[in-house]
């Protein structure tokens, strides 16, 4: 007889408890730095919204505690952290606005980030197990498509500086993107385990790739389409390639077929070269990219140059919280977030909060391989790269490693849309990572079945 | 599945890295070249946004950061910005331009490393970084008598403490205001920049040390000095002084100024030829010496030397190769003899202080912002020109020109002052420029000076430098000896 040995996991959620006081405490003196730099005195409202976004954390905290008691640990202090160093930056550059706590752009951030979080919880206490997602596969890819090309149809869709990502709603700007991101991991998860037989086993053998068969090139055809559609129509790069990346990434996870990225990064190359011979739209990023100190891609915009520039002022080691001029920058609180960091914390700054994101991408990942369901695996995969895949989106733009985009940097840019969909992502991680973390049931206790009487003709 | 999920956290770790290297190339590697472009508003913005040291004048600041309201934060304020213009030069959009401004820059702006341990602990104590302060060694009544003598002339002068080197006065005219430059409005300073880089005049050049002209007569204290250092002579040894002197291998001859022989006799002493400024008899001691010992005696009261005070000093000449008509002519300060008012005036000093010509400097010292001394000038010796007793005979024949010579008008009642006057030629047909040497008291002087007015002359005569410019010297030595 094997014993086997059956000791609780660490849960970790004092581990948790501790982080996230300790992240709200960086925030807390990340705040204090930019008041002191630019007024030399702490404003009394301190202690209330420090407070404030202490008393939100530890909510969700208890929420966790209370529904998802194995989830990992580490999640939610990261994104604590750098939520509200993301506050405190986009309070910075109000203040170099000349706008006080009041009327800024920050106390609206802190308000969709309750919101964030509160809708995070409810994801979190409503859906008691992932799995229950797959039962709306075709439902989420119908939402998620759905909402990719919303900004394409007149009246709602809207055109903000060049790319066409955002739909009006009366006063509510929205960016759907950020959501069909959710949407589209959780159809691509579904589909995919339901046919990832088809797609991985049939074949040729061609130089030593397995290629699939014709037939089976279909989704990835209408993913590419899509995902070009996007491009071309709403100009945007970025979710294009974040989509496409992601469709591509969930599907090699799911095959295990390394000719599915052959296949799609070819597609996505001749696409985007197509699109650059075509599109003067396109011609315009990649000069900016490749040349963006030349006297051309400067009248087109300076905003890269400034951002790079910014960032070099602000070398190894910043300028300071609250002593930079990240202002001088355009959309110095959403886009180009980053430079704005780069320059006030400087490169060492930049890495640390660089690694904050590895961490949770890292977390995500591990939770993908602890998990026994093929559904939650690729789901966690997906999501945990979909938020690798923006940063360096995100990152690669202002930094040309790639042409910019118009993404936001997930927790740290202003803008709710972003705000919600990332809280609400890491929620869905949260709760597979929970599941995949929970102890098995005992295994000589009596199971449901054994109990159960026979059934020959089920009552209504 | 899980292989390929861990294939996957490579692609991330792929990602990541990469943007590890995109930010450390542009906030590390290219950083500095970034910062260095001229549309970097950062850059310009971090420079105007800090309070830079002051200009100091005796215990007066004449230039000096105001805090103001704009995205600067300070302004660049000139005081008596005509009077000071070439010793402060102008900061502006363009960057810091002559003068101090320029010169000591790193130390105004506070990024010089001799302030390296004050700015670390600014570093932690928070304090946003200050430039030093620069307190010079002019003496404000010197500078002032400069200016009055020298307005509405084209010119230049300077005044030398002969024992320690430490420049009194340094005024270049026509001079400008480096307000006209400081404004915080670009299109402004654009246009006046280009006004003043348009004018013929040049109004920015600094004449005392960047501009070269012919010596002339005041050079034969250089050609003397030579010609007693050899030991042959003294200042009573007699010298031929006819009305024109025959150079050799040429047709050409050397003149005196007004046609006539030196003297009633056919041969004066040496101290009488300094009297009258009689060219025959030094070009002819020129030739008698040659022009090694005539070179080296230049180079050892300074010529050839890149001086800066800190402001570069464009190094006075004498020709290398000289034939004998050409070292006739150098010997009186003609031919291709080239100097800075500067150099005249380390010439006299270095007469007046025994033969030592001390290094000339314009800074006396550097405060930091919080009047700690961060730097103080020692007087330093450059060079040891003439002896002790060269220096003396020619002391004393430089006091003759004074007393009985064409310096008549540099006399001070009561004190004993030693010059020399000078009408240099330059060009056909054009009028000579009239120059002024002299340092007082002579038995223990404390001040020297040189000034020369350009076209200051008067044609044909030797009285232009007496006439003209002796009278500004005398006003500079007045206004240090308290007279």
């Amino acid at each position: 007889m094997s014993i086997v040995s059956s000791h609780a996991p660490r849960r970790g959620r004092n581990v948790e408890l501790a982080l996230v006081v300790g992240a709200v405490a960086i925030v807390l003196l990340a705040y204090l730095n930019v008041e002191l730099a630019t007024s030399g005195t702490i404003p009394p409202g301190t202690l209330t919204l420090v407070g404030g976004y202490l008393a939100l954390a530890i909510g969700f905290h208890l929420v966790l505690r209370w529904r998802a008691s194995y989830a990992d640990p580490l999640m939610l202090p990261i994104i604590t952290l750098l939520n509200g160093l993301g506050l405190v930056m986009i309070h910075r550059i109000d203040l170099a606005n000349g706008k006080s706590i009041a009327d800024g752009v920050a106390l609206r951030q802190l308000m969709w980030t309750a919101v964030a979080m509160v809708i995070a919880a409810i994801v979190l206490v409503v859906l008691r197990d992932h799995r229950v997602l797959r039962r709306y596969t075709y439902l989420a890819g119908a939402v998620g498509f759905g909402l990719l090309l919303l900004p394409l149809f007149p009246v709602i869709g809207t055109s903000i500086y060049g790319s066409r990502i955002w739909i009006q709603l009366g006063p509510f700007s929205f960016q759907p993107g950020e959501v069909a991101k959710i949407a589209l991991a959780i159809f691509f998860a579904g589909y995919l385990v339901q046919t990832r037989d088809a797609l991985s086993v049939a074949g040729r053998k061609v130089l030593g790739l397995t290629l699939p068969r014709g037939r089976d090139l279909g989704p990835i055809l209408v993913a590419w389409l899509a995902s070009l559609a996007v491009l071309v129509f709403e100009r945007d790069l970025g979710s294009s390639l974040l989509f496409f990346g992601l469709f591509v990434a969930m599907l090699y996870v799911a095959t295990e077929r390394v000719s599915w990225i052959v296949i799609g990064l070819t597609l996505f190359c001749a696409g985007a070269y197509v699109a650059y011979l075509a599109f003067g739209h396109v011609q315009t990023r990649v000069l900016l990219w490749l040349d963006t100190f030349s006297p051309e891609a400067l009248k087109a915009s300076d905003q890269l140059a400034k951002g790079l520039m910014g960032m070099a002022s602000g070398g190894m080691f910043g300028t300071g919280l609250g002593r930079g001029r990240p202002d001088l920058t355009y959309f110095a609180e959403s886009d180009f977030i980053i430079p704005s960091f780069g320059e006030e914390i400087g490169l060492i700054g930049l890495f640390a909060v660089l690694m904050l994101y590895v961490l949770l991408v890292q977390r995500g990942l591990r939770t993908s391989l602890g998990t026994r369901d093929g559904f939650g695996k690729l789901l966690a995969a997906g999501l945990s790269f979909s938020l690798a895949l923006q940063c360096f989106v995100v990152v690669g733009g202002v930094t040309r490693v790639i042409p910019l985009t118009g993404l936001t940097m997930p927790f740290l840019s202003s803008g709710g849309s972003s705000l919600l969909a990332n809280w609400t992502l890491v929620a869905i991680l949260l709760r597979i990572s929970d599941h995949a973390r929970r102890p098995l049931p005992e295994a000589d206790a009596p199971s449901p079945v054994a109990e159960a009487r026979t059934e020959v003709v089920r009552m209504p | 599945m899980n292989a390929p999920v861990r294939r996957l956290s490579l692609v991330v770790a792929v990602l990541f890295a990469s943007l590890l290297v995109s930010t450390t190339l542009i906030q590390y590697v290219f950083a500095a070249d970034l910062n260095a472009r001229p549309d970097n508003r950062r850059t310009l913005l971090s420079t105007f946004g800090r309070e830079r040291g002051e200009i100091l004048v005796g215990q007066t600041p004449v230039a000096k950061s105001v805090p103001v309201k704009d995205e600067y934060k300070f302004q660049r304020v000139y005081d008596e910005p005509k009077l000071y213009a070439h010793v402060t030069g102008s900061y502006s959009f363009f960057g810091a331009s002559g003068g101090l401004e320029q010169a000591e820059n790193s130390l105004l702006s506070g990024a010089s490393d001799k302030l390296f341990y004050r700015r670390v602990s600014d570093l932690f104590t928070g304090r946003r970084a200050q430039g030093a302060n620069i307190e010079t060694t002019l003496d404000p009544k010197v500078q002032a008598a400069a200016a009055d003598g020298l307005k509405g002339i084209k010119g230049a002068a300077v005044a030398l403490d002969p024992s320690t080197g430490a420049i009194l006065a340094m005024v270049s005219n026509p001079t400008y205001d480096p307000n006209d430059l400081a404004s915080h409005d670009l299109r402004v300073v654009d246009r006046n920049s280009k006004a003043l880089n348009a004018d013929p005049d040049k109004p920015t050049l600094n004449r005392t040390i960047n501009e070269l002209y012919p010596p002339g007569s005041i050079f034969k204290v250089v050609t003397a000095a030579a010609a007693l250092s050899t030991g042959q002579y003294t200042e009573n040894s007699m010298l031929p002084g006819p009305r024109v002197l025959d150079l050799p291998d040429t047709t050409a001859d050397l003149p005196n100024h007004d046609g006539r022989a030196c003297g009633s006799t056919p041969t004066i002493t040496m101290t009488q030829a300094l009297a009258v400024s009689c060219n025959t008899a030094f070009a002819y001691l020129g030739m008698q010496i040659g022009a090694d010992a005539l070179q080296s005696q230049a180079a050892k009261f300074g010529f050839g030397d890149a001086l800066a005070v800190p402001m570069r000093v464009t190094p006075s000449r004498v020709p290398a190769q000289l034939d004998k008509p050409q070292l006739a002519q150098s010997s009186i300060g003609q031919y291709d003899v080239q100097v800075t008012p500067l150099q005249m005036a380390m010439v006299a000093s270095g007469v007046a202080n025994k033969g030592v010509v001390m290094k000339p400097y314009l800074v006396q010292s550097v405060i930091g912002s919080d009047l700690s001394v961060i730097e103080s000038a020692e007087p330093q010796e450059l060079s040891q020109a003439v002896t002790p007793e060269v220096a003396a005979q020619l002391n004393r024949m430089m006091v003759s020109v004074v007393q009985d010579g064409t310096g008549k008008r540099a006399q001070i009642p009561g004190v004993e002052v030693a010059g020399k006057t000078s009408t240099a030629q330059h060009g056909q047909g054009r009028k000579a420029h009239a120059w002024f040497i002299s340092f007082a008291p002579a038995n223990d002087p404390k001040i020297a000076v040189a000034v020369i007015a350009e076209d200051g002359g008067i044609a044909g005569s030797e009285a232009g430098g007496g006439i003209v410019a002796a009278p500004i010297a005398k006003q500079m030595m007045e206004a240090r000896l308290n007279r």
